[in-house]
């Protein structure tokens, strides 16, 4: 039995009256939208121009967890689009060929594209090639990687992304034909700020046995909201409500599977055509996902950053370049991990290695490798995709985790047999 | 009948091939404590690395030269294969002839190459530089010249020597010569394509991709007088511009394919970043401001270069238009992200201005090219016969 809570019923609520919105912009004159990304994203400043964010990825997932995402990839395909190429670009390239039309809003044109290049080289791609489709202008934030192996800024990287977040305010301006208003964005920030300290802590709270919410598959439905609704009163409360229960649930030693037997941390993205298909393959082990990386995607807010309503346009240029871990190196992400399974007491790694992300899967090799190997980390590297449905392979995919979770509890008999047996060190009892 | 250039493309193939890098280990013997790194495609920034007294040198991947018996362990199947030469040659040590290497973000997966080469190869100077994506900013100069400040400072501590503004422009200098050369030996190409063949222009650039300046200027100019005298008449051949391969190279046996097959390979983008420029760079002034200023505003189109002034496709277009050429060829390594996604709206275009175009794909460890070679043998019959 999984935990199915208050904050997924109002997640749903939540995201339900979002698309209500992204629908009316589509179909009326209302505030015009503004195509963002998640990775890293400025939302506060498009919240603080009163543009509504419309975020292409989370439309794709929305076909792809409704199982509807194929005919929208095959028809980018047949447009021209590699089998190889991500499919999220695919799945909206086809809802822009169809017109906007899913099953769960009609989705706006963009009235400005602001492709926060956070990392990810095929958002520049992406984006691009939606102006081109919609005639539409795109402005690349162009964020600098984080080149230091300790994840600091170069100096001149964070002015360099300032002063492009005024030109984007100026362009912002001449759209809406509206002046910025700077009470607003310290407004927005702040509300930002306030939601972060509260998702900061349900993450935190995840130390605790028995986790009181998994940090991947629930973590993910926290995710829509801190990306979508940041810096609103409707995210803050959102998220005010998710502290409560999660923090109730930890006083109460309620933990989201009734038998937690093994702890592990999970790095990419989840495949959303097979979400739940995915949860019960480890759900059946009782295991849970006390962290992941994919929940940083926009922001590493666990490791204390905030947004700051008295620095507004520097924090949000720091939190794009520097927390977040699209943005940061394959070996910072290796340090991530790490620190999640001391912190947060894993005793395993789970990659899921998806083939339309290769910021997340590139060199994913190497990193079982370096935990494997190089730490003695119990680690399973399965494959498949976050949008295309034909890459999940769900026999291949349980007997692997089946085979993974035998091995790590033969481990622990392993570990007890010599006492079992009678083989304990000289002087020391027998103990089960 | 072998010709003055047949034998200088051919005398340096084998070794430019060879993933041993037998022309740099040759260097360094020369050069008994100098020092060599090796830049990841596309752009780096060269001159800086010569300026600090050290060789540059193309990392080109392993072509169909090496077996990847480890690198398969760190990279997935669905990563390209010059990501997965260069890391087998990093696993089995032949990459120990360099101090440094530089990478770029020209992809997500040359980015992680650059964490997993640090992680791999202890004591090795591993660099990433990140080169604006927003031309349009009035930010964009003053930080790329601090990229390159910082970049520089690598190198001096890499060299143990100070970098001058008098040596950089001096590198700059030596670099234009071997960029005009190579531009003069692809324009005689691109107007008589019978005198020198793409495969020769390749090798050439190769060259100078690999040897110093000072070395690879000579030869190229011995073998530009020699493609200028070749005796040789046009032959009917479908004139076409070959576009994709901007990073990893296809294997030569490819490339003759495609020649062999019917096609004059009028330009093509094969080792883009080491012949990007249109025009030779300032040799006056602040010389790290003219480097940023030559990345942001005088580079040829890319895959990899996100410019916004004008959609690639336009200028791959214009390009074909300007050549007068029959057809593209759109040659994009498997699983080279950038490349096949830029190849839908490049589709759209060249369909939209009635440009016949044929799409192919290719692999380092192509041994055989019998089935490119029919695929475009009947591509070349469809348009000669049309």
């Amino acid at each position: 039995m999984q935990y199915q809570g208050r904050i997924h019923q109002l997640q749903r609520e939540l995201m339900g009256r979002y698309y209500a919105e992204v629908t009316r912009v589509a179909t009326s004159d209302g505030p015009r939208a503004a195509y963002l990304l998640v990775s890293g994203n400025p939302v506060e400043l498009l919240r603080a121009m009163d543009m509504l964010p419309v975020y292409p990825e989370i439309n794709d997932l929305q076909l792809a967890v409704r199982k509807e995402s194929l005919p929208y990839i095959l028809e980018a395909e047949e447009f021209g689009y590699s089998t190889d190429n991500c499919a999220y670009v695919k799945a909206d390239v086809g809802i822009f060929l169809r017109g906007g039309k899913t099953s769960y809003a009609q989705i706006p044109r963009p009235s400005l594209l602001v492709c926060n290049f956070v990392g990810c080289n095929v958002y520049l791609h992406w984006f691009e090639q939606l102006a081109e489709y919609f005639k539409a202008p795109v402005f690349n934030l162009d964020v600098p990687f984080v080149r230091d192996l300790d994840g600091k800024p170069e100096p001149g990287d964070v002015a360099y992304l300032v002063k492009q977040l005024e030109q984007l305010i100026e362009i912002a301006e001449k759209i809406t034909g509206r002046r910025f208003d700077y009470q607003r964005l310290k407004r927005a920030v702040a509300l930002a700020r306030d939601a972060e300290d509260l998702w900061s802590e349900i993450k935190h709270l995840n130390k605790s046995s028995p986790a009181p919410f998994d940090g991947y598959f629930d973590a993910g439905t926290l995710m829509a909201p801190m990306y979508c609704l940041r810096g609103t009163e409707e995210g803050l409360h959102f998220f005010q409500e998710a502290y409560r229960e999660v923090s109730e649930r930890v006083e109460q030693r309620v933990g989201v599977l009734s038998q937690e037997r093994f702890r592990y941390v999970i790095e990419g993205p989840p495949p959303w055509p097979y979400y739940r298909t995915f949860r019960d393959l480890f759900s059946r082990w009782g295991a849970v996902a006390v962290a992941s990386t994919y929940s940083t995607v926009g922001g590493t807010w666990e490791w204390g950053f905030r947004h700051d309503p008295q620095r507004p346009l520097e924090s949000i240029a720091e939190h794009m370049m520097l927390h977040n871990v699209s943005n940061r190196s394959l070996l910072l992400r290796y340090e991530q991990i790490r620190r999640y399974l001391e912190e947060w007491h894993a005793e395993a790694l789970v990659i899921h290695s998806i083939k339309s992300c290769r910021l997340f899967s590139a060199g994913q090799g190497d990193m079982l490798d370096y935990f494997s190997r190089g730490l003695g980390v119990p680690t399973l590297l399965v494959e498949s995709d976050l949008e295309d449905p034909r890459y999940f392979a769900e026999a291949q995919m349980r007997n692997r985790i089946d085979a993974f979770f035998e091995t790590l509890e033969h481990r622990r008999l392993a570990k007890r047999a010599p006492a079992l047996k009678g083989g304990a060190e000289p002087g020391e009892g027998a103990k089960v | 009948m072998a010709t003055a250039v047949d034998n200088i493309a051919a005398r340096y193939q084998e070794a430019l091939l060879d993933p041993s890098l037998p022309l740099v280990q040759a260097w360094k013997e020369r050069h008994p404590g100098a020092r060599a790194v090796g830049v990841f495609p596309v752009y780096s920034p060269v001159e800086i690395v010569h300026a600090a007294g050290m060789l540059p040198v193309g990392l080109l991947g392993a072509g169909n030269q090496l077996e990847i018996a480890y690198a398969d362990a760190r990279f997935q199947s669905f990563i390209c294969s010059i990501i997965k030469s260069t890391t087998e040659m990093a696993l089995t040590g032949r990459l120990k002839v360099f101090d440094g290497l530089v990478f770029q973000g020209i992809c997500d997966a040359a980015r992680n190459l650059a964490s997993v080469m640090a992680r791999n190869l202890p004591g090795m100077r591993v660099e990433y530089l990140h080169l604006s994506q927003n031309q349009a900013s009035p930010a964009a100069e003053d930080y790329l010249v601090g990229e390159y400040r910082r970049f520089q400072s690598a190198m001096e501590e890499l060299s143990g020597r100070r970098v001058t503004e008098d040596g950089l422009r001096q590198s700059i200098a030596a670099y234009n010569r071997v960029r005009a050369l190579v531009r003069v030996l692809n324009g005689l190409r691109a107007r008589s394509p019978e005198l020198v063949s793409a495969l020769e222009c390749y090798l050439l650039a190769r060259l100078g991709a690999t040897l110093p300046p000072e070395g690879s200027a000579p030869v190229l100019e011995s073998a530009l007088v020699a493609a200028q005298g070749r005796q040789a008449r046009p032959k009917d051949r479908v004139r076409v511009v070959v576009q994709g391969s901007f990073c990893e190279v296809p294997p030569v046996e490819l490339i003759s394919a495609l020649e062999e097959a019917g096609c004059y390979i009028l330009d093509d983008d094969l080792l883009l970043g080491w012949r990007c420029y249109e025009a030779d760079l300032p040799t006056e002034g602040d010389p790290l401001r003219s480097l940023a200023r030559a990345y942001l505003n005088s580079v040829r189109f890319s895959s990899v270069r996100h410019g916004l002034d004008q959609p690639r496709a336009t200028d791959l277009v214009a390009q074909a238009k300007q050549l007068r050429a029959d057809a593209v060829i759109y040659l994009a390594a498997k699983f080279c992200e950038p490349a096949l996604l830029d190849y839908a709206l490049f589709r759209q275009a060249l369909e939209q201005a009635g440009i016949p175009h044929l799409f192919l794909e290719f692999e380092e460890k192509m041994w055989l090219v019998d089935k490119p070679r029919n695929t475009i043998e009947t591509f070349v019959e469809s348009l000669l016969f049309d």
